[in-house]
């Protein structure tokens, strides 16, 4: 019974890894390894302040949130980049582009308004 | 809006000039959302033209002042300003504990207009704001209503908003309140979700927080907006109607809109750390997790799909339970659980009353009655239903969010009078909805007769029986019963009727059945829904009119002898500007606080802002004291003259005398001594001959009723309560009476200074010369009688 959960537990990660490295394009990657730099960096600050103590709490609070705004900002130019998501086949990558460099100018901007 | 429609329906159907109808429909729409705005700005001038220009009510001056402050001072000094000048000696932080949305909207009103040389004065902007934007909220509604079932329903909706008299109560010209901008950013911050709903676009994303910012700036109701999305997320996502395009349109406001609502001073911090907000983190948390369960789906086989399943079940669901056990030990330590007493009261109706009196007191925070539902809605109440039922065919993410919407506000309508505000506009939305629909019935059903009519006179002319072909079309449509059930609901009842009959296609050139009425029910519909909609114009403009238009800073009544104007609060504030020093500290029950500041600029001990309940109280046990110890109260407080309101000689029923038992209630809720059941004879409250000892001693009925006789020749009755007062003659030694307006409506007192010499009693002091014990000899002399 444990045997059989360890073979399924190892057959499902070979199979996810099979399907991310192979299926999925260059592109995708590279956003995805970005949002994997965002939240690692959250994670980095968020372990900083549990450490250091949150004084200045709004310089906490606007690096953590600039962290997973970038990354949950990624993550939307993603599904909008993706080949395979038919709801947005009409939509031409640069435009995509466009918007999240919008979305990331304003987030970047009320994060240094807050930033203290 | 019915004209909209038949036009745009009856055109003929050639191809060559259907961009030629399309451009004439734009124009029309343009032209009709032009008027919707004239219409809404105009229906809200009633006040201005039966009064004056005037900024109406209580909290408004407080805005007018605040906007006086920034327009004078600039925006810096506004935003540090430290107010001394209230809540007197505790003073106030004004940047970071007023919602600066509409002070700042009004200032930019004024200086972008006084750069273009236009010399519009500050009251005069401020006194207009709330039409403007309602004019604006009107076609927010426009745009929002398009989004869900299309332009024709936007229309109707956005007229029944610019009319609807709930939204005109709160925005009357001079209504200079938060809700005259909040609305307007609610309704815009609605469409621009909807709009990223419906495109998916990270654009609209972004403009959506933008505008969600400016509603966090305007009202405290913004927590409404942040726990409003995270419910229909949930709902989409448990409903299985998880697309990418809920993700984008979520996702990027919680941070986004999390970091600007952190950025307004008076919600700092809050925006993460209050159970307010708490909603949209979780809900944060678990589109996450949603979005990564379909993107694994996506990529895995079905078979590894179900083992991740399994796997990912098991372990998660521990990790689930210890997450859970911390966030509920952190949120139990807080005894409110982290949420602020108004939201409490909202979702507990009864823990005001219990906890809170001064949240209980506040009359706007009643519980609505059932013909206030009327008044504000009229005929909306009962077209909302209809509504919801066209909104389910078919049902698509935008139409599950107004129903939402309004679902939601119904509840929070019911517990607070108030909150009928933001019924409104999800109300004119499901109208708009409900009407829209029945006109595309019954004009498709005279469109389709008339189709008819001119195929079977073709073929008749072929033919060569007449009319024989249309004859029985027509009969066959009229056996289906309908004509007896078109009383007052046109619109329910047809929508019933339209799901139940299908005609039978006579012609097979038509595979679809088309949804019609027989002609003459769908022409006596017609008129019976546009006699609907005059019903409702004629409500909306007497209630904006008769009803909302009153200023309360001025009073009228109509008697024999034509229109009496009260205008004694301002008599009284200027008094108090004219005849006091600039740093005299004013007294008076918190209602009147903002006034005075505003327009009598003298320093007040309580206002309208209610933050400070002890403060609160402290007046309020002064004035239910007896002379000598509110004296030393005041005193205390470097009180120099002290306010009161009273009706009797009028007949003003919101009078000091009849909030008393208020300022007993809070008294009493930080001071013990004062006990409310020592002013009430049997459980009633009186204050005739009947009244207990505590009532006639204390200091309100001694403000009140001193010289009150002298105005009827000795009898003192009392227009308000109706009898005759219960102790009537009597002197007052601590308080002077320094001015009476000229209906008695407003008293204002001096507070006498420190006797010099005490009479009756020597001081024990440290000299030699005084007797060994102070009351040796002399009659103590009771000061109260």
């Amino acid at each position: 019974m444990g045997k059989s959960t360890k073979d399924d537990a190892q057959a499902l990660f070979h199979s996810l890894r099979s399907a991310y490295y192979s299926d999925t394009p260059t592109n995708l990657k590279i956003i995805d390894l970005y949002v994997v730099f965002a939240v690692s960096t959250a994670l980095i600050q968020v372990v900083y302040m549990a450490i250091v103590g949150s004084f200045p709490f709004n310089s906490f609070l606007s690096g953590v949130l600039s962290c997973v705004g970038t990354a949950v900002l990624a993550v939307c130019l993603r599904i909008q980049v993706n080949k395979e998501n038919k709801e947005f086949k009409d939509l031409p990558p640069e435009r995509a582009f466009a918007d999240f460099v919008l979305c990331n100018l304003v987030l970047h901007l009320v994060i240094m308004n807050f930033l203290g | 809006m019915a004209v909209a429609v038949d036009n745009l329906n009856n055109k003929p159907t050639q191809p060559v000039s259907s961009t030629l109808r399309f451009a004439f429909g734009n124009v029309l729409a343009f032209v009709i959302l032009l008027l919707i705005g004239v219409l809404a700005f105009s229906i809200r001038l009633f006040s201005v033209i039966k009064y004056e220009s005037v900024i109406h009510e209580f909290d408004p001056y407080f805005n007018y002042r605040v906007t006086q402050f920034l327009t004078k001072n600039g925006i810096y000094d506004f935003w540090n300003w430290f107010d001394d000048r209230t809540w007197y000696p505790l003073g106030r932080v004004i940047g970071g504990t007023v919602y600066p949305g509409l002070t700042l909207t009004a200032g930019t009103i004024w200086k972008v207009l006084q750069s273009l040389n236009i010399p519009l004065s500050v009251e005069t902007v401020c006194v207009f704001t709330a039409p403007v934007f309602s004019a604006f909220a009107s076609w927010a509604a426009y745009l929002l209503t398009k989004e869900v079932k299309g332009t024709g329903a936007g229309l109707t909706a956005a007229v029944l908003l610019a009319m609807v008299p709930s939204y005109i109560s709160r925005s009357v010209a001079g209504s200079y309140d938060n809700e005259a901008v909040a609305i307007f950013a609610l309704i815009f911050t609605f469409y621009l979700y909807v709009k990223t709903l419906n495109t998916g676009s990270l654009f609209y994303a972004t403009l959506n927080s933008i505008a969600y910012f400016y509603m966090v700036c305007s009202w405290g109701g913004y927590t409404f907006i942040i726990n409003l999305i995270p419910m229909h997320v949930l709902l989409c996502i448990v409903t299985g109607r998880y697309s990418s395009r809920l993700y984008i349109a979520y996702a990027p406001l919680v941070v986004l809109g999390t970091l600007l609502a952190a950025l307004v001073p008076v919600v700092g911090f809050n925006a993460v750390m209050t159970s307010e907000h708490f909603a949209s983190f979780l809900v944060f948390i678990v589109i996450h997790v949603v979005a990564l369960a379909y993107y694994i789906k996506g990529i895995l086989s079905p078979k590894m799909f179900k083992v991740a399943a399994t796997l990912v079940v098991s372990v998660g669901l521990v990790v689930c339970c210890a997450v859970v056990a911390v966030l509920v030990a952190v949120v139990a330590s807080s005894p409110t659980k982290g949420w602020s007493g108004r939201s409490l009261s909202l979702l507990d109706p009864t823990y005001a009353s219990k906890y809170i009196p001064i949240i209980a007191s506040v009359s706007e925070h009643q519980p609505p009655t059932w013909p206030s539902y009327f008044m504000d809605l009229n005929v909306l109440a009962f077209l909302v239903p209809a509504g919801i039922i066209a909104c389910f065919s078919p049902l698509s993410d935008a139409s599950s969010f107004v129903i939402l919407y309004l679902v939601m506000s119904v509840y929070f309508s019911g517990v607070m009078v108030r909150l009928m505000l933001v019924l409104a506009p999800a109300a004119c939305i499901m109208s708009g909805i409900a009407l829209s629909e029945a006109f595309d019935v019954f004009t498709r059903s005279i469109k389709y007769y008339i189709t008819n009519l001119s195929e079977s006179l073709q073929i008749d002319a072929g033919d060569t029986v007449p009319g024989n072909n249309a004859a029985p079309q027509i009969d066959v449509l009229k056996n289906d019963k309908k004509e007896d059930s078109l009383k007052e609901r046109p619109s329910r009842k047809n929508k019933k009727k339209e799901k139940e009959i299908e005609k039978p296609s006579v012609k097979s050139k038509t595979e679809k059945k088309p949804l019609v009425l027989p002609v003459e029910a769908s022409f006596f519909a017609l008129f019976l829904t546009v006699l609907l909609g005059g019903f409702y114009v004629v409500h909306s403009v007497w209630a904006a009119a008769e009803a909302y238009s009153a200023p309360s800073i001025v009073l009228t009544s109509h008697s024999h002898d034509g229109l009496h104007v009260f205008d004694d609060f301002r008599e009284a504030y200027a008094w108090l500007s004219h005849n006091t020093e600039v740093d005299d500290k004013v007294a008076s029950w918190w209602d009147y606080g903002y006034q005075t500041t505003a327009m009598a600029n003298r320093t007040v001990i309580v206002d309208n802002n209610t933050w400070n309940n002890t403060h609160i109280a402290t007046v309020g046990t002064a004035m239910s004291s007896p002379e000598k110890a509110a004296w030393e109260i005041f005193n205390s407080l470097d009180v120099k003259y002290v306010l009161v309101v009273f009706g009797g000689l009028v007949g003003y029923p919101s009078d000091d005398i009849n909030k008393f038992l208020w300022m007993v209630r809070i008294g009493g809720g930080v001071f013990p001594h004062i006990k409310e059941p020592d002013y009430l004879r049997d459980g009633q409250y009186r204050i005739d001959s009947q009244a207990t000892p505590t009532m006639l001693n204390s200091l309100m009925y001694k403000l009140s009723y001193f010289r009150f006789v002298e105005t009827d020749g000795g009898k003192g009755y009392d227009r308000v309560r109706r009898t005759e007062i219960g102790k009537k003659h009597f002197k007052l030694t601590r308080f002077e009476e320094v001015f009476t307006t000229h209906h008695w409506m407003v008293r204002i007192y001096k507070v006498k200074p420190q006797k010099n010499r005490i009479r009756g009693k020597t001081k024990k002091s440290k000299s030699k010369t005084s007797s060994a014990t102070p009351r040796s000899g002399t009659i103590k002399k009771n000061p109260w009688h």
